[in-house]
């Protein structure tokens, strides 16, 4: 694995598995009495947003507590970056204080690719404007490895655990606002990586200009994809992203491109509903959809978790063999 | 970073790992098959006879090598007793105080038996004991998992060079070595076939330090 997670180019098959596999062991720890492993003491964990989030800050806060890192929450409301310091100085300002690890979330595609070249610890992508955002890919392959029994095997109270599977052959269906969306691409990266075969559904507008140059097939309609998904990604329509029309109404998006109860009824009976939040319910899911056994809404959020200490702990666990 | 080194990983190593066979058979065999299950016998003894008929005992195997032999002695004592021993795996690797010194390694499971460890008699089953680090990595481990009554140790082979104040309950076999050896166990859980070696540094394998 590299030393930072920057793009879910970065990993190769075999890292992706690492990580899930690792995070099928660490998920454990959720169920113990003291959720809590001792291996990242003493090391820091900077926490670097640019940009609001509830859920990503927060489930690497816990992440890296769990571990026993300490944390630094950086927001830039309220800090220097108000009164017009660049992300380089703010960078300098991190290392200077030694941060083993700085998790960025930043409007400006490109800027962790950037702050790696200027920091010495590890630089973690948690969402860079419309690029990418690679430990939420990773946590929907955790999720979906689970719900469809790929995860790292029972083996009884025996032999060691049998590593768990990839995703080959399961069709993935994302739906929306791909153009802003830097889940879309880092999932169809990830997702192709481990086997899956992924479907973007979209109105045209909504579609990246290189679109065809990602590893995925594309279609326009909605309710033909749907029967033949065994899991069906709904991404919201970003509109603080938008400075142009790109469908006519929120309702005709709605009625085109949401998913609702009748179009659930078409999914096959195994098929799951993902969301990486936050949802706009009534406009790209329903609420009735959101709040049914299929939707995995909430367990992706537990499993961020998880996934975020595999991640913390494989890129700062172990001794750096950049000497 | 790279992974961790292949003997550690899970990956590329379903089973009998058939590319690292020619190379572990080299070295002296210390204990065949029979006698790792005689030895095997006797430790399952001598836990029912410590622990007045193993009533309250759990056996927690420390990965990879010592999990298997937890379900041995577990099933050794069935035999005996006629009551079923709870027994899991306990992974110390979040635990170890050389993380730093190598590449992230890949975890292993820890398993506890539905009934937990609180007011048990818990013994560590493990293949050799060396440092005693990793002993002291798992009763890290244990403590953030519930208070045993007592936790006791039990180990294949015991091959010396302590550095800390730490000595099994029930023993093997003792090996004196010296430190330019390399005990190996082979169980055929794990390895395909049931062996204890000694060899010199450079054979490949062996335990870490």
């Amino acid at each position: 694995m590299n030393r930072h997670l920057i793009s879910s180019a970065d990993l190769s098959r075999d890292d992706a598995l690492l990580v899930l596999d690792t995070a099928d062991e660490l998920a454990r720890i959720s169920d113990r009495p003291i959720k809590k492993l001792p291996t990242l003491r003493g090391r820091t964990v900077v926490n670097l947003f640019f940009e609001d989030s509830t859920r990503t800050r927060i489930s690497f806060e816990a992440a890296a507590k769990r571990l026993s890192a300490d944390v630094i929450n950086f927001s830039a409301k309220g800090s220097s970056v108000a009164k017009g310091e660049s992300l380089k100085d703010t960078a300098l300002t991190l290392e200077a204080m030694g941060a083993d690890a700085v998790v960025v979330r930043h409007n400006a595609s490109g800027a962790p690719h950037r702050l790696a070249e200027w920091v010495h610890g590890s630089v973690i992508n948690a969402g860079d404007g419309a690029h990418e955002h690679p430990t939420q890919a990773l946590l929907d392959a955790f999720t979906i490895r689970r719900r469809f029994g790929r995860s790292s095997g029972s083996g009884g109270a025996g032999a060691a655990p049998a590593p768990g599977g990839a995703l080959d052959g399961l069709r993935v269906t994302i739906v929306g606002d791909i153009l802003h969306s830097r889940v879309a691409r880092s999932n169809v990266i990830l997702l192709h990586t481990l086997g899956a075969e992924v479907l973007l559904v979209a109105p045209p507008t909504l579609l990246p200009v290189a679109v065809d140059t990602w590893p995925c097939s594309i279609d326009y309609d909605l309710d033909a994809a749907l029967p033949k998904s065994d899991v069906v990604m709904m991404l919201r329509v970003q509109q603080e992203r938008m400075n142009a029309a790109y469908f006519p109404s929120v309702r005709e998006y709605s009625r085109r491109y949401g998913l609702d109860s009748a179009r659930m009824a078409q999914l096959p009976e195994r098929a799951i509903v993902m969301h990486p939040g936050p949802m706009n319910r009534g406009v790209e899911i329903a609420a009735g959809v959101a709040d049914s056994p299929r939707s995995t809404v909430v367990e992706q959020v537990a499993n961020g978790v998880s996934v975020r200490m595999a991640v913390l702990y494989l890129l700062l666990g172990g001794a750096e063999d950049t000497q | 970073m790279v992974h961790a080194k292949p003997s550690d990983g899970k990956r590329g190593e379903p089973g009998p790992d058939v590319t690292a066979r020619p190379a572990s058979r080299d070295g002296k065999v210390v204990l065949e098959e029979a006698e790792i299950s005689r030895v095997l016998t006797r430790i399952a003894h001598e836990i029912i006879e410590r622990t007045r008929g193993a009533q309250q005992v759990v056996l927690l195997g420390i990965p990879t090598r010592g999990v298997p032999l937890a379900g041995r002695l577990a099933a050794g004592i069935q035999q005996v007793e006629g009551h079923p021993i709870p027994h899991g795996s306990l992974d110390i690797t979040m635990y170890r105080d050389d993380l730093r010194l190598r590449p992230a390694r890949t975890l292993g499971r820890t398993q506890v038996p539905p009934d937990g460890i609180d007011g048990q008699i818990v013994v560590l089953v493990d293949d050799v004991l060396y440092s005693g680090r990793t002993v002291r990595a798992a009763l890290d481990a244990l403590n953030d998992l519930g208070r045993p009554r007592a936790v006791q140790l039990a180990v294949l082979i015991d091959r010396g060079h302590r550095e800390l104040p730490i000595r099994p309950d029930y023993v093997g076999k003792n090996l004196p070595t010296s430190q330019q050896e390399v005990v190996r166990v082979l169980l055929t859980e794990v390895d395909g076939e049931d062996a204890v070696l000694l060899g010199q540094a450079g054979d490949g394998g062996g335990r870490p330090r």
